[in-house]
């Protein structure tokens, strides 16, 4: 199941129909018609000579796909871009670790399996390390994000990939194996975590990525218990090393095209995928204009990760609706309290073809959130059993929940 | 194979075994270094710019990256691989061994051949030497600069040529072309569109896409001269040469891009909203293509040239991609079809094809030119905007050949004094476009940050980050 077989491919987009890596092939594997320049996948030998003389980086793709299904000569005459990897069913199945198939399957049960990204989303990599071959990252920082006396402790991790090939987009998950193993001597599960740092890295310019961890001391019920993988990340130092797969995920991304709006809904550590959309939107500046609304629940101020720099940036840049459910004399709010009191601007989201939804965070704020939705609907005559369908298979609604 | 870097001239034509060619290339090298701390780019010499390097000639070592200040390129001699028992492949010499040295006959044609394309070499980095102090991103300087160093070692390319093999004669062209200056009015660059001015980057742009494939075709038909060094030299130069196509051909599709996604997202095509959003309307960059395209097309030359029918005949210069045509390569007999223009018609005749050389080259090029603006036009197509780029007709704006005493519409329509008089300024970039045009250039030097007027690559150079530092100032 996880033998990655990578086909050579060049992207179209990019390339410039120049003839140099043709020229340089020394076994003729490169050929080309009056559209693009394609590679035979049965003749390259991967010896990448046609790589560094190629004057674009267009040549410089390898795809995983199933076995013995390259993409033809003929598939790739007609391409204007690359397809998206995951485009192809075949392709992520056969790549995919066991372990990250289940967490992704459960993340987006509710509904229904996740639903296609949306059109102009950038084209993600996925599956580029698998658990027996990872690749190792430095740890570059990690900071408590929650108030000293806060009961959470949920930490703001970077990890720093070096010079090697990582590429992640806002949305994307990343694989950890915690070191060690369990008390029946078997290797520890991998954990998947969302991307908290945009695609251009958490320091742009420096190929990092950061991750927003919450220590786990209890589980859902209540009862103590000592998260393996989130202790292990907590815990790290700078400098230490961590052993990560992916990335993974080629659904929950955000669209790309001017004019598209995000609304945003998340509690906890939900907020990662969130605070990488936003951080993407806030460096593009007006390049990628386009709404931004924010619906996010805590149990008190303090606990909300990242809260001191959302407060920071301009009202008109983010419109921020905080719902907190354990303010000592103040009646619990949720975040589906404040989508009703929303009603008007939610509704005309929903109904706004360039506008996309994503909802991450704990299984448990799924019912009330679609609750929420279909009051707003009966509240302005629409009907949220039709709505939903659509929205989500035009990608325009994600969600991701543990 | 692998290039010499312990000598003072980096090369891998064994220089240090013919002493007298090494101590004359010795003696041009500070001289070079002169002209290009006077005339290469401005205000620049301790900057460390992310450059690409060959150290060796075959494909794993022909890019090597690393920072270096620009006066410490290591410009030097490279020849692409000699190909065992090399013919030549055309003309009357068609199937003799490859000349190692310069037929006497052909002498004094081979060097102005050598002369003329090894003076655009120069010239160019002179035509862009100020674009740097206003950069729209560090990632686009860095190209620029790229771009600068190639063009400098292309002229260390050909003035090898002159040293090797044309004795004292070539010694003195050597020196001539780091005193001619472009735009000079008494010492001016050989051929025209070299001493037009490049005042902005979308002119830079503009002038990699289209007037360096004239580079690129110039040098394919030299790389198949049966003067084997000139052909080995102009091999590993087309393979730099594409990277320059590269910067043009990408720099004016993220200013599409960044236009578009303004047309789109404002829902206009109001030329003046969009220069007041601080973007470069469509149909001004239609303009600039016009121009650069019509300026370019005269480097060819005239339709029917007994010149180009007599270098092909004797085996100095061949056609496109020659030894992959499928014909007699003598064209005794062939025929090629050429515009002419009866009355205010333009029509098509057919004439000897060893006349029509200059024309077949220039088609190849409109070729070529006419697929990367296709590419162009999938932005606007991708964003939902029905503009769409298109090439004018060849004879529009044209100062040489059958069109140069004739206004001929970019439609095709031969048109009058008057009535080109009035609509010129319709299909070429006025001198308000060329203002407003100056106006966007302000230099952004942030690594990661680019000019409100141009979209970010969607990948960085070697695989860098798009905000890598490909600049250091120090």
């Amino acid at each position: 199941m996880n033998d990655i077989v990578k086909q050579h491919l060049i992207d179209p987009g990019i390339c410039i129909r120049c003839n140099t890596c043709e020229e340089t092939c020394p076994v003729k594997a490169i050929t080309h018609d009056s559209r693009n320049y394609v590679v035979k996948a049965e003749v390259c030998n991967d010896c990448r000579a046609c790589v560094p003389p190629c004057p674009t980086g267009a040549i410089d793709n390898w795809f995983p796909i199933a076995p013995g299904k390259p993409y033809s000569l003929e598939e790739q005459f007609s391409w204007d871009e690359l397809p998206a990897p995951a485009a192809t069913p075949a392709a992520t199945a056969t790549s995919e670790p066991d372990d990250v198939a289940r967490l992704t399957s459960a993340a987006t049960a509710g509904q229904g399996g996740p639903a296609p990204a949306p059109w102009s989303a950038e084209k993600p990599a996925v599956n580029l390390y698998n658990e027996k071959g990872p690749i190792t990252a430095t740890v570059a920082g990690n900071f408590r994000l929650t108030g000293e006396g806060a009961s959470a402790d949920i930490r703001h991790i970077v990890l720093d990939f070096g010079g090697v090939h990582f590429p992640l987009l806002e949305g994307q998950n990343i694989g950890i194996v915690p070191p060690g193993s369990d008390t029946q001597g078997r290797p520890h599960h991998v954990r998947l975590y969302s991307v908290a740092s945009p695609r251009d890295g958490e320091r742009p310019g420096y190929h990092n990525c950061a991750l927003t961890v919450k220590r786990v001391t209890e589980d859902h019920a209540g009862k103590p218990v000592q998260g393996v993988c989130s202790n292990y990340l907590c815990d790290l130092k700078k400098g230490d090393k961590v052993q990560v797969i992916g990335p993974f995920g080629a659904n929950f991304l955000m669209p790309n095209h001017p004019g598209s709006s995000l609304m945003m809904i998340c509690t906890g550590t939900g907020s990662a995928p969130m605070r990488a959309m936003t951080e993407r939107r806030r460096r593009m500046a007006q390049k990628e204009s386009g709404s931004l609304m924010l619906f996010f629940g805590a149990r008190v101020q303090d606990e909300l990760p990242y809260f001191g720099p959302l407060m920071k940036l301009p009202k008109d840049f983010i419109d921020i609706n905080f719902a907190f459910s354990r303010v000592p004399g103040q009646p619990k709010q949720y975040v589906q309290d404040r989508i009703r009191e929303r009603h008007d601007d939610v509704w005309q989201r929903l109904n706004d073809e360039h506008c996309y939804i994503y909802l991450c965070g704990l299984k448990g704020m799924e019912k009330g959130v679609d609750e929420a939705f279909r009051d707003v609907c009966r509240q302005h005559g629409g009907d949220w059993d039709k709505l939903q369908p659509q929205l989500r298979e035009k990608g325009r609604y994600h969600i991701e929940t543990y | 194979m692998s290039i010499d870097y312990s000598q003072k001239i980096p090369n891998n034509v064994d220089l240090s075994s013919n002493k007298t060619l090494q101590r004359a290339l010795e003696h041009w090298q500070p001289a070079y270094l002169d002209w290009w701390n006077e005339m290469g780019p401005d205000k620049t010499s301790t900057a460390e710019v992310y450059l690409r390097t060959a150290i060796s000639v075959d494909p794993k070592g022909w890019a090597h990256f690393d920072h270096v200040r620009m006066p410490d390129y290591r410009w030097g001699i490279f020849l692409a691989p000699a190909e065992v028992d090399r013919k030549v492949n055309f003309g009357e010499h068609k199937g003799q061994p490859a000349w190692q040295e310069v037929p006497g006959e052909y002498r004094s044609t081979l060097r102005r051949i050598i002369v003329t394309q090894g003076d655009t070499e120069p010239a160019s980095v002179e035509q862009q030497r100020h674009l740097g102090m206003t950069c729209p991103s560090l990632y686009d300087m860095r190209n620029l600069f790229q771009v600068n160093v190639e063009e400098g070692r292309h002229l260390w390319a050909m003035v090898y040529l002159l040293h090797a093999h044309f004795g004292r004669d070539g010694r003195e062209e050597g020196e001539a072309l780091l005193e001619r200056r472009s735009g000079d009015a008494d010492n001016p660059r050989i051929l025209t569109a070299f001493n037009e001015k490049t005042p902005d980057w979308l002119s830079f742009f503009m002038f990699t896409f289209i007037t360096d494939r004239d580079g690129k075709f110039q040098l394919a038909a030299l790389a198949e001269s049966g003067f084997d060094p000139l052909s080995r030299t102009c091999r590993f130069m087309l393979t730099e040469e594409a990277h320059h196509l590269f910067v043009g051909e990408s720099g004016i599709s993220r200013i599409i891009q960044r236009t578009c996604e303004a047309m789109a997202s404002h829902k206009t095509d109001d030329p003046a909203k969009l220069r007041a959003m601080g973007v470069i309307d469509l149909p001004t960059l239609q303009k600039y293509l016009n121009f650069h395209y019509s300026v370019t097309s005269d480097l060819y030359g005239a339709e029917i040239s007994s010149n180009a029918a007599s270098f092909y005949t004797n085996g100095l210069k061949g056609r496109y991609e020659e030894t992959k045509l499928g014909d007699d390569h003598r064209l005794d007999t062939a025929e090629y079809p050429v515009m002419e223009v009866v009355g205010d018609r333009i029509i098509t005749r057919h004439v000897p094809a060893l006349t029509a050389l200059n024309e077949r080259l220039r088609d190849d090029w409109v070729k070529d030119v006419q697929g990367g603006i296709d590419r162009w036009n999938k932005v606007p197509e991708k964003l939902g905007i029905p503009f769409r780029f298109t090439l004018p007709h060849k004879g529009f704006h044209r100062k040489i050949g059958i069109f140069g005493e004739l206004h001929v519409s970019p439609e095709g329509k031969v048109i009058s004094e008057a009535e080109w008089t009035h609509k010129h300024r319709d299909w070429l970039p006025t001198a308000e476009d060329r203002a407003f045009v100056q106006s966007l250039m302000g230099r952004v030097a942030e690594p990661g940050k680019f000019a409100n007027w141009i979209a970010p690559p969607s990948r960085g150079i070697n695989n860098q980050p798009v905000d890598f530092e490909y600049v250091r100032f120090n």
